[in-house]
């Protein structure tokens, strides 16, 4: 009752305050007449009642001041009218509130976009039921390189430990679609019967894969994405039982997922069919299957590691799969962290990064708002002597504060929304969960938090400041002379701006470097002039080895064919290009040398390779025409793999085995140059190469590599190629076409994402600090007129007036990168993974970021000096 | 001035409870009742009064209306409610209950 009174009549004094007012002051009103009417009947004339009346009820205003008061709705009432004040100051002000709002726009709105990026990967778990239970499981040598699991360690493991609910497998699956649109390649995956059994999701419509389904020749069922289903069936509601043709095949899809369902494994995947894995094939122990589980309850991530290791250890003595290393590592790891931690450190340094623009934008609001409190002093002084409370004056300032960085909120809104764009566009292909990122309520929140914090930091501050200072002098001197004080936190404030700009630049310094480095490796080939196109085989017409290097071959002679190519090969795995293919190689025992098995790159290549990516020849000879399917085996290693394999000897001549040990033997016939394969940042060259004809099978993806003739742009001979593809076979979908260069420069994707990111923080934190040291100086000049005015007047020369603003601002910048030497020194720590063959230290960095600083400092200086210099004492000291 | 003191600090809820309990009565009546009943001991001052009457008001204990006045102006008249009669009922018993221990005190004290 009471409650429903306190909210009516407040909303009614506020809806109709006119209403309001005049109840209270009819009531007054009667009130004193009847005062009045109580003297007169004690026999006073009209006009001494009246004036008694009024005596007694003290003022009439103060009581009706005192009746409307009363309530809740003031409170409101006190703040809309802060608000209204606020707003005509800051329009009153236009320069002021546009470079405060552009400032906080570009800190919140930055803030923002990162955090959107940041949160589902560092501080969302994943979108599954239980997200806490599910791990990965990773096989590691003891070099620490991880190497995916087997169906024969899934198979016995599943048997075996007792710490799993489920365990499923996966590997990537590019099925080709027909039917009556256009043929489409598909992102997909074939895994194991269990795998949304361990990710906790159930299809929206039919059914999940059951053990049945996961046979070998088992029936072709396949699990479809909501996506897929919108997309390719129009959202068919009788999807379920329908048969699609997948690569000639005839499948029949049984489930739909659920439209929020997020495959955090592969993103881009779409459908999904058993495994349906053939253990007599001898690949049981081939290491190509992503391993997933889901712990039971109450086991911990460690419990089921130990587990994992010890039925790992023991599968290892008892059945002694040729292809595991005896000293391969266990390891079960959150999938979380398995999906996030590559990115991990670099996202939490670009969080870092852009916090730090903020607190500097939120420096240079602070001081901006410090100066013009200096020039509203004279209004607060009398404010304070016209008796308001200074608790109501620090209100108003908070309010104007608050309606700033508010402002500053939304702007910086409009900002993260552009931002995150970009952001998705810079990502690099292995950023995780990228769908996750977008402006969602969680990032709303985060923004206006951020918002609401920077308002209240860098307006309690001048606030109190300004409501400090003793109305008296305030009024009596207006703002000349004052602000000593002021000047020296605001000088300190400026030297923060200094330090974080300087900490920001390192960053992006070190990381560009980084990059230089990087891209200043040796790769091992010649990519220049080099286009790269993935041709794809697909259907039954592919079902023997032979159809498959017969359409590869005829692809290969039509692209030669073609004027402007100078030559071309063709590879099953591309350097730098995401592609990884590793299989075991074993030495025979020889003279001198045991028996030894390595994990190497497999190249199965056609001849001329080798020459068309120009990776030198150190001995022996390449592989050319002679060496096909009736001929010989013959094979090139990587000089890391000679020498790691053979020392000193000659491996010409020796013999090895790739994969299965029951695999056919191959004759080393020449030693190449080592080539990047997975980065230009990893060392790891250890490589094979064999001509695809002479390979256990085909492989159904080749990469053509094509060089232009000298000195043509190599990407203009793509549709040519394209063209020559399709006029083998028209129904075979070209997957991935780039230039080597391209592939060279997003094979560092992580990493120039983090640079161009600091690098566009950094220089938003050197223009603020350079406005920071502008502002301060300008409104130092502008209080010493008076001083400066004297010295000039006493015959100091120009320059020295000069010489002595300069000196203020460049000890300013001075002491900030002093400050900041410090900092950057201890936060390069952070960035260290994402460094490269450059030290955190590195002298000629921090060197050049000083230089830089000190230029920008005196740039910021020389305005404020010149005018210093161009004062004339005559007026100046008039002004007084 | 002499003679009357203000009414003694957190009773003016109660006395104008009381006030209303008997009849219906606006602003001046409820002061002016309040000092004839305590024969001109309590003063009630205008603006603790109005404020007060909010305050009941927005509480629930009494009601307020707009009537013409015998002199045919626009008043507003307060009322009790139900609630504002419990609610006397609790002060009441409060302030006898103090009004008790002050004079055991005092009795104690001499």
């Amino acid at each position: 009752m009471s409650l429903w009174r306190q909210l009516s009549r407040g909303l009614r004094a506020l809806t109709n305050r006119s209403a309001v007012d005049r109840d209270v002051d009819d009531e007054v009103q009667h009130y004193l007449e009847l005062t009045a009417a109580a003297h007169r009947a004690r026999g006073l004339p009209p006009d001494a009642a009246l004036r008694a009346a009024r005596i007694d009820l003290g003022t009439v205003t103060g009581l009706r001041e005192a009746v409307r008061s009363y309530g809740w709705e003031n409170a409101i009432g006190t703040f809309v009218s802060d608000l209204r004040f606020a707003v005509r100051r800051l329009r009153a002000e236009p320069a002021f509130t546009a470079v405060a709002l552009l400032t906080l726009a570009l800190g919140i709105g930055g803030t923002t976009a990162i955090f959107s990026a940041v949160n589902p990967i560092l501080f969302e778990s994943l979108p599954y039921p239980r997200p806490d239970r599910l791990v990965a499981l990773w096989e590691s040598h003891p070099d620490g390189a991880r190497s995916d699991g087997t169906y024969g360690m899934y198979r016995e493991l599943t048997q075996r430990a007792q710490s799993f609910d489920a365990i499923a497998l996966a590997k990537p699956w590019l099925p080709t679609i027909v039917g009556s649109a256009e043929p489409e390649r598909l992102a997909g995956q074939r895994v194991s019967a269990d795998y949304f059994r361990v990710l906790g999701v159930t299809p929206v419509a039919g059914r999940d894969f059951t053990a049945g389904d996961d046979r070998p020749n088992g029936t072709n069922v396949v699990i479809i994405s909501d996506a897929l289903w919108r997309r390719r069936f129009a959202a068919d509601r009788s999807i379920v039982g329908r048969q699609i043709t997948l690569n000639d095949s005839p499948f029949m899809i049984v489930g739909v997922l659920p439209r929020r369902f997020e495959n955090v494994l592969a993103p881009s995947a779409e459908l999904w069919a058993p495994l349906q894995y053939e253990m007599s094939e001898g690949r049981a122990w081939g290491h190509h299957l992503r391993t997933i589980a889901r712990l039971k309850a109450g086991v911990s991530v460690e419990q089921a590691s130990h587990e994992y290791e010890a039925v790992g250890r023991t599968v290892l003595t008892e059945l002694r799969p040729d292809s595991y290393d005896p000293d391969t590592r266990f390891t079960a790891l959150s999938l979380h962290d398995d999906v996030t931690g590559s990115v991990r450190r670099a996202l939490l340094a670009v969080l870092g990064a852009v916090a730090l623009v903020l607190v500097i934008a939120c420096v240079n609001v602070t001081n901006l708002l410090l100066a013009r409190g200096v020039r509203r002093r004279g209004e607060f002084g009398l404010r304070v002597a016209l008796g308001a409370a200074r608790s109501r004056l620090v209100r108003q300032l908070l309010t104007e504060s608050l309606l700033l960085s508010a402002l500053g909120g939304v702007l910086g809104i409009a900002v993260a929304t552009v931002g995150v764009r970009v952001l998705l566009t810079l990502a690099p292909t292995e950023l995780p969960r990228m769908r996750a990122i977008g402006l969602n309520t969680s990032v709303f929140v985060f923004a206006a938090a951020v918002a609401m914090a920077c308002g209240v930091v860098f307006g309690l501050w001048p606030a109190r400041q300004a409501v400090r200072s003793d109305p008296h002098a305030a009024l009596q001197s207006g703002s000349r002379r004052m602000g000593g004080g002021h000047r020296g936190m605001r000088s300190g404030l400026v030297i923060a701006e200094v330090a974080l700009a300087l900490m920001l630049l390192v960053g992006s310094g070190l990381l560009l470097r980084s990059l230089q480095r990087l891209f200043s490796q040796d790769s091992g080939f010649d990519g220049t002039g080099v286009l790269t196109l993935q041709v794809q085989t697909a259907g039954q017409r592919f079902n023997d080895n032979e159809a498959t290097h017969q359409f590869f071959s005829r692809v290969l002679d039509e692209v030669r064919r073609l004027p402007g190519v100078a030559t071309a090969a063709l590879t099953n795995q591309l350097p730098l290009s995401g592609d990884r293919d590793e299989f075991g190689v074993h030495f025979a025992a020889g003279a001198s040398l045991p028996a030894a098995s390595h994990g190497a790159f497999r190249y199965a290549v056609s001849p001329g390779y080798i020459e068309t990516m120009r990776i030198p020849l150190k001995r022996g000879r390449t592989l050319g025409d002679r060496d096909g399917p009736n001929a010989r085996r013959a094979a090139l290693i990587s000089e890391s793999l000679a020498r790691r394999q053979f020392g000193n000897d000659d491996p010409i001549g020796q013999t090895l085995k790739i994969g299965p040990m029951e695999s056919p033997t191959f004759t080393i016939v020449g030693i190449v140059g080592d080539v990047r394969q997975l980065s230009l940042a990893l060392n790891e060259s250890d490589a094979v190469y064999t001509t695809a004809s002479q390979f256990l099978f085909a492989d159904d993806a080749m990469s053509l590599v094509v060089r232009a003739r000298d000195g043509d742009d190599a990407a203009m001979l793509a549709p040519a190629i394209r063209r020559a593809v399709w006029s083998v076979d028209k129904d075979q979908p070209i997957v991935r076409i780039a230039t080597m260069p391209d592939l060279l420069a997003a094979s560092a994707g992580a990493r120039r994402f983090a640079l161009i990111l600091f690098e566009a923080f950094a220089l938003a934190a050197l223009v603020l600090s350079a406005a920071g040291i502008y502002g301060v100086l300008a409104g130092s000049v502008a209080e010493r007129t008076r001083e400066l005015g004297v010295r000039a007047a006493l015959g100091a020369t120009q320059t020295r007036i000069v010489g002595l603003v300069l000196k203020e601002g460049l000890v300013l910048a001075a002491c900030g990168v002093l400050a900041g030497l410090v900092l950057a020194l201890a936060a390069s720590q952070t960035i260290v993974s994402l460094l490269f063959g450059v030290s955190r230290l590195d002298p000629i960095t921090y060197g050049g970021v000083i230089l830089l600083l000190a230029v920008a400092a005196a740039v910021a200086c020389v305005v404020p000096a010149w005018r210093a210099a161009r004062l004339d004492p005559a007026s100046t000291l008039r002004a007084e | 001035m002499d003679e009357n003191t203000d009414v003694i600090q957190g009773t003016l809820d109660m006395l104008i409870l009381k006030t209303l309990s008997l009849q219906p009565l606006h602003g001046f009546g409820i002061a002016r009742r309040i000092e004839d009943i305590s024969r001109g001991v309590f003063k009630v001052n205008p603006g603790s009064l109005l404020v007060a009457l909010q305050r009941l008001e927005r509480s629930g204990w009494i009601d307020q209306e707009w009537r013409t006045s015998e002199n045919s102006r626009r008043a507003k008249y307060y009322s009790l409610t139900r609630a504002g009669r419990k609610q006397l009922d609790v002060e009441t018993e409060d302030w006898t209950r103090r009004v008790a221990a002050v004079a055991r005190l005092l009795k104690a004290e001499a």
